[in-house]
């Protein structure tokens, strides 16, 4: 490896001989860049100036470009610039450079206030557009669930069950456990309190209706939520960057059909599934604590979860979930079909996706109670 | 088989690399010269791809030893692993250009990463790559998705050199690229290895860049080295596959 770069400067006669020596290659950019500013400065000071290369040891395009950088700032100081003692391999590099033009690249978009509120106002306007872009994607999924009505030849049967395994028959250990333990935690609170008021027994009514109408289902909806509609937006996004999507539009199969529909189906069906065995495993922690914790025994708790609790609270519960996991589903689509083709966007989609998914199914759940409370469910 | 040569820049020795069951390369040895531009040649899943990213480090191998630079990558320690990283460009089949960054990042990154420089000659240097593998500024500020196969291919090969490397490995480099451009990418190569000295690995089946690129021509088959040697040595060879290529349609429109 070749020595430290220098720029010995030496005079001769009225001019100046700027003479370059060691290596100058990328290893030394910093160096060599703070030499060339401080020769830079030169500029003005003699009539002309020769950069003398001729003993320079190694040369890159760090080098080389430095050099010719040099000479165009003297020549634009007045000065007469010109290198001299290249070597035939060392010139080629120089005249490359030489080509390049050094228009100082502006940096765009800076942040100002009024760009944070244009910023604002777009976001706020994008609200309508995701709604917009909600419905057309529950139309065309309408639309090719229609489709596969009149020719059933064309459901994906296959691909179907597949996604039923991935988004049901595997979620069910992490379902079960988490619904299990918050069934616990819920029963627990409720003894703990309900003990002041001597009124242990209605911690099961407590239970109960919590678990079969709302926590289990939006429990496990945001669960599913997590855990399957990010999947979905990841698969499509990252099948849409690959040009995947436009593959199978172009051998004539229509993408919602072939990919959407299926993951869709299988949402729906999984999401019932799921929160009914989220509600039993609920009530079974519940159980389990009440009687461990609270003293409730078993064949007490059941009575009491039968006086309780009616079949109304149970289909009050379970009729949400294929609604919400439609939601979930269209969400993940939507926002999988709308990645553009960086890693980056495909993050934020599935963020977005998992956000607005479960934003979603909680206003649905809101939007729920009132019904069932104005027709007296 | 290519002999002991004393100003190896790479040297591959007895190499193996196993997927499953299948042996992809079986006691490889190779040598490459300083400053010379090997072309790598061989029927299409011989692992060609293999043996690049085995000599790279990505793909891990289950007998053999490597060197590069002198450095025995095996035995290195971090740093030492790391400053031969430094002086190698990698220009991958794909591009694999990060697809978050605009291009001028894109160059820019092992740049501003090893180098503590001014944004001013970051923004320069960038422009003369971009000059240097035929692309004009404005592209810039474009991102990977917003490129052509053949511009993504450019852009790539600018961050591999970004660093003024001493060896780079191409990776088909000229496939996808247009015949002109894909002239205009030889005549580049061959013009940095003049100036810069540079070492060039290539794996290519463009027979163009074997003729006017190449100085030496390794041919790879059942996982070793089958030849090596100048494009004149290889045209008088008698193995099957190598008088297929070289004696086939396409070769007979080169060589016209």
């Amino acid at each position: 490896m070749s020595g430290n770069p220098t720029l010995e400067r030496i005079a001769s006669g009225n001019g100046l001989a700027l003479c370059a020596t060691g290596s100058w290659t990328a290893r030394f950019a910093p160096v060599l860049e703070r030499m060339v500013a401080d020769a830079e400065k030169l500029g003005g000071t003699r009539p002309n100036i020769v950069i003398d290369a001729s003993r320079v040891s190694k040369l890159d395009t760090f080098g080389a470009w430095l050099i010719e950088r040099l000479r165009r700032s003297l020549t634009q100081g007045g000065v007469e610039a010109q290198i001299a003692g290249l070597s035939a391999n060392y010139s080629s590099l120089v005249d490359e450079v030489r080509r390049v033009k050094a228009e100082p690249i502006v940096e765009t978009d800076r942040v100002t206030i009024a760009g944070m509120l244009e910023q604002i106002g777009r976001s706020v306007a994008g609200v309508g557009g995701t709604l917009i872009g909600l419905i057309e994607m529950l139309g065309a999924v309408l639309a090719a669930a229609g489709h596969v009505l009149i020719r059933p030849r064309g459901f994906r049967l296959t691909s179907t069950i597949h996604h039923l395994e991935q988004v049901c028959w595997r979620a069910v250990p992490i379902v079960v456990l988490i619904t299990f333990l918050i069934g616990c935690i819920i029963s627990q609170q409720g003894i703990f309190h309900f003990r002041k008021f001597g009124a242990d027994i209605f911690v099961v009514d407590m239970l109960g209706v919590l678990v079969l109408r709302e926590i289990g289902v939006l429990l496990v909806a945001i669960m599913v939520a997590g855990r399957s509609g990010s999947a979905y937006t990841a698969e499509l996004g990252s099948m849409k960057m690959r040009e995947e999507i436009d593959a199978l539009r172009t051998m004539g199969f229509d993408p919602i059909e072939v990919l959407i529909l299926p993951r869709m189906l299988a949402l729906v069906l999984a999401l019932p599934i799921l929160a009914f065995l989220g509600a039993m495993a609920a009530l079974y922690g519940g159980g389990l604590v009440a009687w461990l914790y609270g003293g409730v025994d078993p064949e007490a708790f059941l009575l009491r979860l039968r006086d309780a609790i009616s079949i109304d609270h149970f289909i009050v519960g379970i009729i949400k979930a294929p609604v919400m996991a439609a939601v979930i589903g269209i969400v993940a689509c939507v926002e999988g079909l709308a990645v553009q083709g960086s890693a980056e966007s495909l993050g934020q989609h599935t963020t977005s996706s998992v956000v607005k998914g479960i934003f979603f199914v909680i206003v649905m759940d809101g939007v729920f109670a009132i019904f069932f409370a104005s027709i007296g469910m | 088989m290519a002999g002991e040569i004393s100003d190896a820049i790479i040297r591959v020795r007895d190499i193996t690399v196993q997927f499953g069951k299948t042996r992809v390369l079986d006691g490889l040895n190779l040598d490459v010269k300083r400053g010379e531009i090997l072309g790598f040649v061989g029927p299409s899943g011989a692992g060609k791809s293999v043996l690049t990213r085995t000599i790279i480090g990505l793909v891990p191998k289950i007998a053999g030893s490597i060197e590069v630079f002198g450095v025995d990558l095996d035995a290195a320690s971090a740093a030492e692993r790391r400053g031969v990283e430094r002086r190698w460009g990698i220009l991958f089949q794909q591009g694999a250009l990060f697809s978050s960054l605009t291009v001028r990042q894109n160059i820019q990154f092992p740049v501003r990463e090893y180098l503590k420089v001014s944004q001013r000659l970051l923004d320069e240097i960038m422009v003369a790559k971009l000059g240097m593998v035929g692309l004009r500024p404005e592209v810039a500020d474009r991102y990977p998705s917003e490129l052509s196969g053949g511009m993504i291919k450019r852009v790539a090969l600018a961050r591999a050199l970004a660093l003024d490397p001493e060896l780079v490995f191409l990776d088909e480099p000229t496939s996808g690229l247009d015949p002109i451009g894909a002239g205009d990418f030889d005549e580049l190569v061959r013009t940095l290895q003049r100036t810069l000295g540079l070492t060039v690995f290539m794996v290519t089946h463009d027979l163009d860049s074997l003729y006017t690129a190449c100085d030496r021509i390794a041919v790879l088959g059942n996982g070793k080295i089958i030849a090596a040697g100048s494009i004149a040595d290889m045209q008088a060879s008698q193995h099957p596959w190598l008088r297929q290529y070289f004696h086939g349609k396409r070769a007979r429109a080169v060589m016209g």
